[in-house]
């Protein structure tokens, strides 16, 4: 009964029961093959391709704990991608790790900048976040596309392609450095008091303030994070084709963001967040993607399939509509 | 830091000039106005574009501008930034400006009766391209040019028949469709299957949407591989998505265009090179380039001669052959 009661208990039943149903469909879909000393097979895929998802949504969920929220990051995965392949297909020799490591610096030191111009202008300036946040979510495309100038810009760098598609230890390298990141950005909220701060200035502005929390730095470190992490995950967009393209890397991404940390049990209005549900949300969403192409749901359904999925799931997690059920079937509860 | 700074000033300039846009949409195109007329016996054209959303409508916008050039034709540009009503104001700046012929791509099919109805009555004739209107009413356009998706996805299918002709087994297909609901995704799709359905030889063992982009088409076409062994040719709607759909390829350890056969419609530089290097193994053209074939039209349209009521794109084919002799004067 205890187990039921967990905050997370739903979302992973849920994903246990999408993994297990794509079984029924194809029957080698656990099984994971070592070649060349590197693994391959269904599930890793989910975790590969799930990797950027995973970047956005963490730092989503900082932001959605300071009681706020972040439209931009599809805008920001475009243009630190389409910076570093610029920047790499303007090297002389391509290959060279130096250049791509500058490159990638370069990138992730632009999102951050843009993160701290979201920061500004939600706790400087005081401009609600949604607003402040569609600002670049608008212009950061134009800011992508500028720097492209408009094409789809290609780089031939084995380095740079190792981001996305390379092994280390026979484990996917985009694998390792979203654990890495999910691990690293858990241990400074939960074992240091920026956790806690962060979810104080959520919970209520005002009363933290009073209380001598520093809610304008902590909001402005929660946007930069963020964008530091689009950033990354912008590099494991443009990294896995090996190429930027500023009009659709990252597009609608945001949304997928926000609905993986709802999933995970985050409340939009602030407060407490749970990193550990925001990694299962994003697994969710991309596992339920991986299911549509490998059950070959039409295209025309999948939509509505993956929404009825969603709706199951937030209906079963809402306390309030099991309670509603509960009290309709009185004799289930007391068996 | 400096590149960082000057991305920043960027964006902002960009939000300035989108701000700007919104309140002044088609004064650009309203310098000179007064002049247009059929006195001087020069042609003024009124050219509606959708935006500037890929490489292909760059493409296209440059060659109506390079080629009313050429033709003598004064072109009056306006770019609809995606948005219909954008659009719409910008063809009833045409009106009042008096210009000789109108020609727009719309940016979506409906809602066009009104101010086509308004451009009828005000004697200009419109010349839709590259995509068509709903409009029950034929004769509030005089034609429409542009690629035929049906016949597109029709080459393709020929070109999977000819080429597995003397395969014994079946072959299996799989499909990388364009957005949802698109119409050179609904048409690509149909006329590949028009000429390869009815055939119990060719089975079709997933179909699924890549949304036209690299990044989708690769983990759609990883997620093909793992679900089916064996597959012996692929069919994408674009090139983009046939390029991420190589990388999935490669990293399963098979090589495109040999282990696997790719087809894909659009022929842009990047897909071309592709074919060259042996990766894609044939390419139907949907070529952007229908600037002369435009500024032809409108002179006929406007000297009064009738002409067909739809025009389709001078476009051709592709083999690896081909591509590599095409490859150096490719422009898009």
């Amino acid at each position: 009964m205890s187990v039921v009661r967990h905050r997370l208990f739903w979302p992973v039943a849920m994903l246990v029961a999408l993994l297990l149903s794509n079984l029924f469909f194809t029957s080698g879909f656990f099984s994971i093959e070592v070649r060349d000393g590197h693994l391959f097979g269904s599930v890793i895929d989910i975790l590969r391709q799930g990797a950027p998802l995973m970047l956005v949504a963490l730092g989503m969920t900082l932001v959605i704990a300071t009681g706020g929220i972040d439209l931009s990051v599809g805008a920001v995965v475009a243009i630190s991608g389409a910076m570093a392949c610029q920047q790499i297909a303007g090297l002389d020799d391509q290959g060279a790790v130096g250049g791509v490591l500058v490159a990638v610096a370069l990138a992730l030191v632009l999102s951050g900048g843009l993160g701290a111009w979201n920061g500004f202008l939600v706790s400087v300036v005081g401009i609600q976040p949604i607003i402040a946040t569609l600002i670049l979510m608008v212009a950061g495309r134009g800011v992508a596309q500028v720097i492209t100038d408009g094409q789809i810009v290609n780089v031939n760098s084995p380095p740079y392609k190792t981001i996305a598609t390379g092994f280390l230890f026979g484990i996917p390298v985009p694998v390792i450095i979203a654990a890495g990141v999910v691990a690293l950005v858990a241990v400074v909220t939960r074992r240091s008091a920026f956790g806690m701060l962060l979810e104080s200035v959520g919970g209520n502005a005002g009363a933290s303030r009073l209380a001598g929390i520093r809610s304008r730095r902590l909001i402005i470190i929660a946007y930069v994070v963020c964008a530091v992490c689009a950033g990354v995950a912008g590099l494991m967009v443009s990294s896995t084709v090996s190429s930027a393209d500023g009009n659709n890397n990252g597009l609608l991404i945001e949304l997928d963001a926000i609905l993986a940390v709802v999933i995970g049990g985050t409340s939009l209005l602030g407060g407490r967040f749970s990193i550990a549900g925001t990694v299962i949300g994003a697994l969710l969403i991309k596992t339920l993607d991986t299911t549509v192409y490998t059950i070959g749901i039409p295209p025309e359904v999948a939509l509505l399939f993956k929404a009825v999925v969603v709706v199951i799931l937030c209906l079963v997690q809402s306390p309030a509509f099991r309670a509603k059920i509960a009290r309709r079937q009185p004799a289930e509860v007391a068996a | 830091m400096l590149r960082k700074l000057s991305a920043v000033v960027l964006g902002g300039v960009l939000v300035a000039a989108t701000l700007a846009a919104c309140g002044g949409e088609g004064s650009g195109t309203s310098g000179g106005g007064a002049a247009a007329g059929k006195d001087d016996g020069k042609i003024t054209m009124g050219f509606s574009q959708v935006g500037a959303e890929s490489g292909w409508r760059t493409a296209n916008t440059k060659s109506v501008q390079e080629s009313a050039k050429e033709a003598g034709i004064e072109l009056k540009f306006s770019d609809a930034q995606q948005k219909q009503e954008n659009q719409i104001k910008a063809i009833r700046t045409f009106i009042s400006q008096k210009v000789d012929i109108i020609a727009f791509s719309p940016v979506v099919e409906s809602g066009w009766d009104t101010v086509l109805k308004e451009a009828k009555d005000a004697g200009i004739p419109v010349i839709l391209t590259d995509r068509a209107v709903d409009s029950p009413d034929k004769t509030l356009y005089k034609t429409f040019i542009g690629s035929d998706f049906v016949v597109e996805g029709t080459k393709a299918g020929e070109w999977v028949k000819k080429e597995f002709a003397s395969a014994a087994g079946p072959v299996n297909m799989v499909e990388l469709q364009g957005n949802t609901g698109a119409a050179p995704a609904i048409d690509r799709k149909e006329g590949f299957a028009s000429v390869l359905g009815s055939d119990a030889k060719f089975k079709m063992l997933a179909s699924q949407p890549g949304d036209f982009t690299r990044v989708k088409g690769k983990e759609v076409m990883e997620a093909f591989l793992r679900a089916n062994k064996d597959i012996d040719l692929l069919y994408a709607h674009n090139d983009d998505m046939g390029l991420g759909a190589i990388e999935a390829i490669e990293a399963a350890g098979k090589k495109p265009g040999v282990d696997i056969k790719i087809v894909t419609v659009d022929a842009v530089k990047d897909g071309m090179q592709a074919l060259a290097d042996g990766k894609i193994n044939f390419i139907v053209e949907c070529s952007p380039l229908l600037g002369p074939q435009l500024m032809e039209l409108a002179k006929k349209v406007v000297a009064g001669e009738t002409v067909p009521e739809r025009v389709l794109t001078e476009e051709t084919t592709f083999t690896q052959e081909q591509a590599k002799a095409a490859l150096p004067e490719r422009k898009y």
